[in-house]
């Protein structure tokens, strides 16, 4: 039994979801190996090199690993799938997308964007936007899992796993990448921020998300926001919290002018510490916030700035 | 150019729903159902491209029980041409449904297949991705924007980043996401005329697919309750509350 963990990167910078799955591995069970499929990326493999826990550190470098393609990225996973029971990913857009390929040329069924190991069978996951949870166990000989960063603590520590090169593998050849168009902030990851702060449709625009900046700088928070709020184009869509954005848990989360319809909780509900400011006292956001504040978001965000 | 276009008969997204008591699955006794709204995205999309001449024939398909067609029907109202359903009790896994949805995209020699990019039921988000390996074919998912010109198609996927341009050839697999479109309703004179439209029902094993569930369910909770919470009265009490109780500043 050993597992397979597809490394998190942007070509640049090795993700912190990387260590988070590499946690669901070791609550698997056996040894644990990483791959780093891109090109050229050394800041990314010297990182992965240092990773705890890790037997060896497997490396495909080839262009058309760039921009983690499903279709080329899914093919190199198959080639190495035989000798791994468990193959893990994040689940975040990367890992959703090719993972259900790396499955289906398996035959098994993937399991989706786990919260939970309870053995190298069994899994907990949520399920109708985190209203239920599921415990299912998969009699596949080999498990395809996507794993929900934000349920697990990441490991801790350094180690020294062993360099070896991936066999080549053609590109597909099916799809290009043309381009990227990133939004780009000073600030923490959304996904890996201690403090988050958002918006809601009770923004009314995008410049009032200048209201939020004030605070996520002084608290060095990530700013999201509400599928409404992304909808009416206040902000860009990878600022999206909720079932179907992303999933975070940070210490602190702030929702701003939010109603808290349940795909958005599906998204911030495990967060530690849920502030609320609404001016709706019925606000289904109330019932989930630690420290509610029924007032005007636009009376109050000034001060509240002032005051840390 | 011919389009497929899955469809998936969910809960409401409006539903809140709770585990049954027996802990034994999802209750969902005298639930209202809908079709999966990413999948009403999807519906729209084939019909706009119809609407603008680049799409011949619209082909709704669902794997469910009998009563998906009232989700086919929906499909066919809002503009599909005809719809298949693939009779099947109990929970569709993924794996299962990509494999039916490619035996129909070889029996109809279909271009494009749109689907959702996840049901709001299982929150798999899969489907589409194992079709497209099934096809040996390139997929666009998570798009919020679709051009097609000939055979070419440039698509734009909302990632972690931000937003993705790639392009590729048909026949290929897209799946939706929120921002491609805002969908229609289906007006009262096209609901009749769904009715007329063609509805055939098959069963998996006529596909030679087998819907099995690879994943036993042993147990459907409800998710922990947080601790009510209290409502302060100004912002000098809520940042005293972060810093001095709950430290978190
Ligand atoms: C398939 C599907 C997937 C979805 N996925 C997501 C998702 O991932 N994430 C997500 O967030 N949503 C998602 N949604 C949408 C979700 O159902 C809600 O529509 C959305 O979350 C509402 O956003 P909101 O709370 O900003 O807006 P609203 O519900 O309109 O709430 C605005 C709130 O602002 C308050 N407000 C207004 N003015 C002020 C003011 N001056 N001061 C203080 N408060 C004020 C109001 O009282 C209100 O409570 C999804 C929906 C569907 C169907
Ligand atoms: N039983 C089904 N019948 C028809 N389409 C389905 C079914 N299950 C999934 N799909 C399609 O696949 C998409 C993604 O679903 P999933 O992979 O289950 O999250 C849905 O939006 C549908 O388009």
């Amino acid at each position: 039994m050993a597992n397979l963990v597809i490394a998190e990167h942007d070509g640049a910078e090795l993700k912190g979801a990387t260590r988070a799955v590499l946690s669901a591995a070791a609550a698997i069970g056996g040894e644990t190996d990483v791959l780093v499929a891109g090109s050229g990326c050394d800041d990314v493999v010297q990182a992965a090199a240092q990773l705890p826990g890790v037997r060896r550190l497997i490396v495909a470098d080839a262009q058309h690993y760039d921009h983690c393609l499903a279709e080329n990225v899914s093919a190199l996973v198959v080639a190495l799938a035989g000798d791994y029971s468990h193959i893990l990913a994040s689940a975040s857009t990367d890992g959703k997308n090719f993972m259900p390929r790396v499955a289906v040329m398996l035959d098994v069924m993937q399991i989706s964007d786990i919260s939970a190991v309870i053995d190298a069978e069994t899994f907990e996951r949520p399920i109708y936007a985190g209203n239920c949870m599921a415990t299912v166990k998969s009699s596949d000989a080999t498990k395809v899992i996507t794993v929900r960063a934000s349920s697990f603590d990441g490991v801790a520590g350094e180690g020294r796993p062993e360099r070896v090169d991936a066999p080549a593998v053609d590109g597909a050849g099916l799809s290009e990448w043309v381009e990227d168009i990133l939004s780009e902030s000073e600030r923490p990851e959304l996904s890996a921020a201690d403090v988050v702060i958002s918006g809601g449709r009770g923004m009314q625009n995008g410049d009032n998300f200048k209201l939020l900046e004030g605070i996520a700088d002084k608290l060095g928070a990530a700013i999201g926001a509400s599928r409404a709020a992304v909808d009416a184009g206040f902000v860009p869509n990878d600022m999206q919290v909720g079932q179907t954005g992303k999933v975070v848990a940070p210490q602190l989360y702030i929702a701003v002018g939010i109603s808290g319809a349940i795909q958005h909780l599906a998204g911030m509900k495990d967060s530690k510490v849920i502030v609320a400011i609404n001016k709706d006292a019925d606000a289904p956001i109330f019932q989930v916030a630690d420290y509610g504040l029924v007032a005007d978001l636009f009376q109050v965000l000034p001060e509240f700035e002032q005051s840390l | 150019m011919k389009v497929l276009v899955a469809v998936k008969r969910v809960v409401d997204y409006n539903v809140k729903v709770r585990a049954k008591s027996d802990q034994s699955g999802v209750d969902l006794a005298n639930v209202k159902m809908a079709m999966n709204p990413f999948c009403e995205i999807a519906v729209e999309e084939a019909v706009r491209l119809k609407e603008a001449g680049k799409v011949e024939e619209i082909v709704a398909v669902s794997v469910g029980p009998d009563a998906a067609q009232e989700q086919l029907r929906t499909a066919l109202a809002l503009g599909a041409d005809r719809a298949i359903l693939v009779r099947h009790e109990g929970e569709s896994e993924p794996l299962g449904v990509a494999k039916v949805l490619h035996k129909l995209v070889e029996r109809e020699q279909a271009d494009m297949v749109l689907l959702g990019k996840q049901a709001i039921d299982d929150d798999n988000n899969q489907t589409g991705q194992m079709l497209a390996a099934l096809m040996n074919r390139p997929q666009g998912t998570f798009i919020s924007e679709l051009n097609i010109d000939g055979e070419q198609v440039s698509i734009t996927r909302e990632v972690d980043g931000g937003l993705q341009k790639i392009r590729f050839q048909l026949p290929a697999v897209i799946t939706v996401d929120l921002r491609l479109n805002e969908p229609r309703y289906a007006s009262l004179p096209n609901i009749m005329k769904a009715r007329q439209k063609p509805l055939d029902a098959v069963d998996p094993a006529e596909l030679g697919v087998d819907l099995e569930p690879r994943l036993a369910v042993l147990k459907v909770t409800d998710p922990p309750v947080r601790q009510a919470g209290i409502v302060v009265e100004t912002v000098a009490d809520l940042v005293d509350k972060l810093r001095n109780e709950a430290k978190v500043i």
